[in-house]
């Protein structure tokens, strides 16, 4: 919208190269600093830890406070898996992640390197009519997105809820995929073609090879985006075979919302696999979520 | 931040500027070789692009005109539609049930961007003042309310701030009682409870955003402002603040963008109640159009909802980046 160009996706902070040491804070400041960062992290991350105390309680009890569960209580989880269905769910939950990342994937990249290396009338347009999707909120669609696919046969299907978040990853995916092709060298592509590479072999064999970390970037996040849905899934399943996890734990949350011990545990369930992957690539994540903002 | 990247043709704006026609090539050699110059026009690139427009317009584009052709009718999603006019825009206005979810969202929009923001510039002003170790550490910690579904975490804060919740344990172990409450229970407190949880997500965010945009500031800055014997509040306001305009802006398009389309958040933690008291748009959009037959109403909050984010969203980056970019 603005006419700020997009931060490039590789520009990394460089964490120490600028931070020398220098003498002109003092030993209180440096206490105080370190103890506001503290009380931040701990603010942070007691919603999480309660989650999984509680999950790791016995059941009987009551007590949804921060006390430390005398045994572990693995218990709770298979409950959650075999009782509240949870390993169903998280099949729909993985069948539909996998096909919207795959399928934002290989359109994003087409789409975005259509855009990011040629030129052609009304290729700036085109572009950003996918930038407009990544302010637009799912409210501004989801009303007769209902009653088209419920008139196509579509909703309570996969297709139902994986085209609709494709469509919607796309947004995020054509711009992304096309910062990085617009900060490949164009010397690369020059040489590829006098070498006799048709545009479509320059993409194959040269491109996608090099673009390994956006691909990740993008793998991640869409991964993460779809996952973590759950107003498509409401609206468009209403049967059980096809729920999500998101969706599971919404239901669970009406039947049984007594049962803390389950519904946390449930809760862990659905939030491990996205911080599993976080902890292993947060920089990926941050980078990627950080730049969806970075509008042209 | 300006490109260095960005290639000579493609600097000449449009793109469909007049292209360099290539060398003339005999006759012959032509019609065998036809290779173009490089970065003249390919009518390949709409076949490439063809795949994702199909789904982006089928499922995107499509719909959203027809949430503007919706929101012109009066419909109930079963019989027949009658026409609206601007029925449906003309209530948003003038029926106080249909503009207090507004009003709600106004509220969140300080919870969600406002308090994130001022509270990201002050921690990011107190770390940059020196070399922070396990600074990743932090960092990670701090994003991660950002990755976990908004079910999840609502899950979670309704434990906490359930009457026997966290909170209130902690509360009266302190001997506050009188403070504690059914905080999503309250009439006056379920809003600023449910801001509460997002300005918990939206904080971090600001925070990681700042600290890498802080760390862009040439430390020579910092040095000549404590050579003119600037202390850490001259120094924030004449070398931070500046330096991290881009970054604030960023900042606060995706914290509004959060706190506008909260639709989750509010399902699972209070269901728009107690009374009306945390319907957001968002909200209503779904209730109206699934639960109570107003298709027309819905579309209309969702398409002003929408007009919304992205006039607010324009407002941001005209405001922060100013003039010169």
């Amino acid at each position: 919208m603005s006419t700020s160009t997009p931060r490039r996706p590789d520009a990394r902070a460089k964490p120490s190269a600028r931070h020398t040491r220098d003498t002109t804070t003092s030993p209180t400041e440096r206490a105080v600093t370190y103890g506001i960062l503290c009380l931040f992290a701990l603010i942070a991350l007691t919603p999480v830890a309660g989650i999984l105390s509680t999950a790791l309680s016995s059941q009987s009890s009551l007590d949804t406070g921060f006390s430390l569960p005398k045994s572990l209580n693995w218990g709770n989880f298979a409950d959650a898996w075999t009782r509240g269905h949870f390993g169903t769910y998280l099949v729909s939950s993985v069948v539909v992640a996998v096909a919207v990342v795959a399928l934002t994937t290989v359109l994003a990249t087409l789409a975005a390197y259509a855009f990011g290396t040629m030129r052609f009338p009304g290729s700036n347009a085109l572009f950003y009519l996918f930038v407009v999707g990544l302010t637009l909120p799912q409210e501004a669609v989801i009303v007769p997105l209902y009653f088209d696919l419920r008139h196509w046969g579509l909703t309570n299907t996969y297709w139902g809820l994986i085209l609709p978040q494709t469509a919607q990853s796309l947004a995020f995916g054509v711009f992304w995929m096309r910062t990085y092709f617009r900060n490949t060298p164009r010397s690369l592509l020059e040489a590829a073609r006098i070498d006799g590479a048709t545009h479509w072999t320059s993409l194959t064999r040269v491109l996608l090879p090099m673009g390994r970390p956006a691909f990740a970037t993008l793998t991640v996040i869409v991964f993460m985006w779809t996952w973590n849905e759950f107003l498509m899934a409401l609206v468009m399943v209403s049967d059980e075979a096809h729920r999500t996890v998101p969706l599971g734990l919404a239901f669970f949350q009406g039947q049984h919302s007594s049962d803390t011990a389950l519904l946390a545990a449930a809760a862990a369930l659905i939030a491990l696999p996205v911080v599993v992957v976080y902890l292993l690539l947060q920089r990926r994540f941050i980078q990627g979520m950080l730049t969806g903002a970075t509008k042209e | 931040m300006t490109d260095g990247t960005r290639r000579p043709e493609a600097a000449t704006g449009k793109g469909a500027a007049v292209p360099p026609k290539g060398p003339a090539v005999p006759g012959k050699l032509a019609a065998r070789y036809r290779r173009r110059a490089p970065g003249e026009p390919r009518a390949v690139g709409y076949l490439y692009i063809l795949p994702a427009l199909a789904v982006f317009g089928v499922f995107l584009l499509w719909p959203l005109g027809q949430t503007g052709w919706l929101s012109l009718l009066h419909w109930d999603g079963l019989t027949r539609a009658t026409w609206a006019g601007w029925d449906n825009y003309r209530d948003l206005l003038t029926d106080p049930e249909l503009r207090a979810p507004f009003a709600h969202a106004a509220v969140l929009l300080l919870f969600y961007a406002a308090l994130p923001a001022a509270l990201g510039l002050v921690l990011t002003a107190a770390l940059t003042r020196f070399r922070i170790r396990g600074m990743t550490f932090f960092r990670t910690v701090l994003f991660l309310p950002q990755v976990l579904a908004m079910v999840v975490v609502g899950v979670a804060w309704r434990s906490i701030l359930a009457p026997d919740g966290l909170l209130n344990d902690t509360l009266r172990a302190v001997g506050l009682d009188a403070l504690a409450r059914s905080w999503l229970g309250d009439d006056s407190w379920a809003l600023p409870a449910v801001g509460a949880i997002g300005t918990w997500v939206e904080t971090g965010l600001c925070l990681v955003l700042f600290l890498a945009g802080a760390q862009r500031i040439p430390r020579e800055l910092y040095e000549a402002a404590r050579i003119d014997g600037a202390g850490p509040v001259r120094e924030f306001f004449t070398v931070t603040l500046p330096g991290l305009r881009a970054e604030v802006a960023v900042a606060l398009t995706l914290t509004l963008v959060a706190a506008l389309r909260n639709f989750d958040l509010v399902y699972i933690t209070t269901s728009g109640g107690p009374g009306n008291a945390t319907s957001v748009p968002a909200y209503e959009v779904y209730r109206r159009a699934f639960e109570t037959g107003e298709v027309g109403a819905a579309s209309a909050m969702g398409i002003t909802l929408t007009a919304v984010i992205f006039a607010l969203t324009m407002v941001v980056t005209r405001l922060v980046e100013g003039r010169n970019r």
